[in-house]
């Protein structure tokens, strides 16, 4: 291991701001982008079921509604 | 509609695909972890100081990949966008389309990491020279090729539109790398290059080269699940689509 | 109908912003092509004449002096082949070191004096721990040595 100290890791020789800095963004950036996709993706599914649902709902209606009455169309 | 088109290799097809990439993506996940944990443990623990720069030189580890990522990903962007341009394969234009918002976030990084690094180096944030000016430029063109394609509805022709883009920006690429010979900028020369031996010690070189890995393991992964969300979205009135709905809907929702 | 009219105006404003950034970028890309001029090149009246340019070199060894008010600082950048005095007050970057390579923003004074307003610090590639540093300047020192031995000899040899 290269460092003494834990508070001398954190200076990183006075740079510690800079080189934090890169490290902290470059973090955040790196598990936000794959959280709001799998956010994304989760939302459009459950967007697409509920369209799916309604439209075969839907479907099923139809089917009933011209059972019920045959005789005409 | 999906049926009548020919398919080229067996998984350039969504519906192909889209399982393909939702078994993969974990493998490039777990790569990613282990060469970034390895990556980091040697650049930041490891490795020794900078004889110029002291300590100050780690940026190193997160500025180079981001900016080796910033480019790659591009070239493959612009690749994917005249695969589609040249023979209309679907799946071609939704790949573009997943690694532009990656690229852009690397290129903002390269940037970010870069002013964070200029500052206590050169004395600047930023300075308008030829690779950072070719940088700024090609966030600018990941960007626009963003905003191009959300602009118009039809997929197709936003696909069109955006991989003209695509294709005319791929010059900056070029510049960028070879900016730093072809000008004299502050900016200094390539650490890293195919034509002569590295100027860098071992450990800092395995730190750089492990991190740039992860990078690339990190950018395949979310690259593949942003196409599976893209594919869901643009194919959701096809069969396949409809039949992975069903197997979503049906057991959950019994009926 | 409306909408479609609103989506138009919103790409043609959205272009005309793009557009107008990527003017200005590559306007600021063309004219810091050149980013410095190095004083062979200010020497032989490359640089603008009137107006602020920058000159990048090597601080000499040994050039850095501080004058009378105790602020302004002189020192003499060099390409190896011309010299150039800078003076320059304000805060130097930690890179800043006699021996290595610098950019000065600024005018150039009628008595050949270069005014900096702003000096940056120009590192090289090289990545190294301090002990293979030292090693590699020592051996260019004895590298050094050694051709000033050699040639020493020759001269008496000659003689």
């Amino acid at each position: 291991m290269y460092w003494n100290s834990f508070s001398e890791f954190l200076a990183m020789g006075s740079h510690g701001l800079y080189v934090w800095g890169s490290v902290g963004v470059m973090t955040v950036a790196m598990i936000l982008e794959p959280v709001l996709l799998i956010k994304g993706q989760k939302e459009l599914i459950s967007r697409l079921k509920r369209q799916f649902r309604a439209e075969r709902s839907e479907q099923r209606v139809g089917r009933n509604a011209d059972r019920a009455t045959p005789s005409q169309g | 509609m999906s049926n009548k088109q020919i398919n080229w290799f067996k998984f350039a097809s969504p519906q192909a695909f889209y399982p393909l990439a939702g078994r993969m993506i974990p493998w490039f996940w777990g790569l990613a972890a282990v060469f970034g944990i390895a990556g980091l443990y040697i650049g930041f623990l490891v490795a020794p100081t900078d004889a110029q720069q002291g300590e100050g030189y780690r940026i190193i580890f997160l500025h180079v990949p981001a900016s080796w990522m910033s480019m790659f990903i591009y070239l493959v962007m612009a690749f994917w966008a005249g695969l589609g341009l040249a023979f209309n394969f679907r799946l071609s234009g939704m790949m573009a389309s997943a690694l532009a918002p990656t690229g852009a976030l690397f290129a903002f990084l390269s940037l970010w990491t870069g002013a964070l690094w200029g500052k206590p180096m050169w004395g600047a944030w930023w300075v308008w020279d030829a690779r950072l000016t070719s940088e700024l430029i090609l966030l600018f063109l990941y960007v626009g090729f963003i905003a191009l394609q959300s602009a118009i509805d039809d997929p197709r022709r936003a696909d069109k539109a955006g991989a003209i883009l695509a294709l005319v920006g791929v010059v900056n690429v070029p510049i960028i790398y070879f900016s730093v010979k072809w000008w004299n900028t502050l900016h200094q020369g390539s650490s890293v290059s195919l034509t002569k031996s590295p100027s860098m010690a071992m450990t800092m070189l395995w730190g750089m080269l492990l991190c740039a890995l992860a990078c690339w393991m990190y950018a395949i992964a979310v690259a593949l699940m942003r196409v599976r969300t893209i594919m869901l979205e643009r194919e959701r009135h096809t069969d396949w689509v409809r039949a992975e709905l069903r197997e979503l809907c049906e057991p959950a929702g019994g009926e | 109908m409306k909408t479609r009219h609103k989506r138009i105006a919103l790409i043609v404003g959205g272009l005309a912003v793009l557009g107008l950034v990527v003017a200005l970028v590559l306007n600021a890309f063309q004219s810091n092509l050149v980013f410095f001029f190095s004083p062979t090149q200010v020497a032989a009246g490359e640089a603008p004449k009137g107006k602020p340019f920058r000159i990048g070199g090597m601080v000499r060894e040994g050039s850095i002096k501080r004058e009378a008010d105790g602020v302004t600082l002189r020192f003499v950048m060099t390409d190896t082949e011309k010299d150039m005095t800078v003076a320059y007050t304000g805060i130097l970057p930690d890179l800043f070191r006699e021996g290595k390579g610098a950019v000065a923003q600024g005018k150039l004074g009628e008595d050949g004096v270069f005014i900096a307003s702003e000096v940056l610090a120009k590192h090289d590639e090289n990545y190294m721990p301090p002990e293979a540093a030292k090693a590699v300047g020592d051996a260019h020192e004895r590298a050094a040595a050694n051709k000033a031995a050699i040639e020493a000899t020759a001269k008496t040899i000659k003689q």
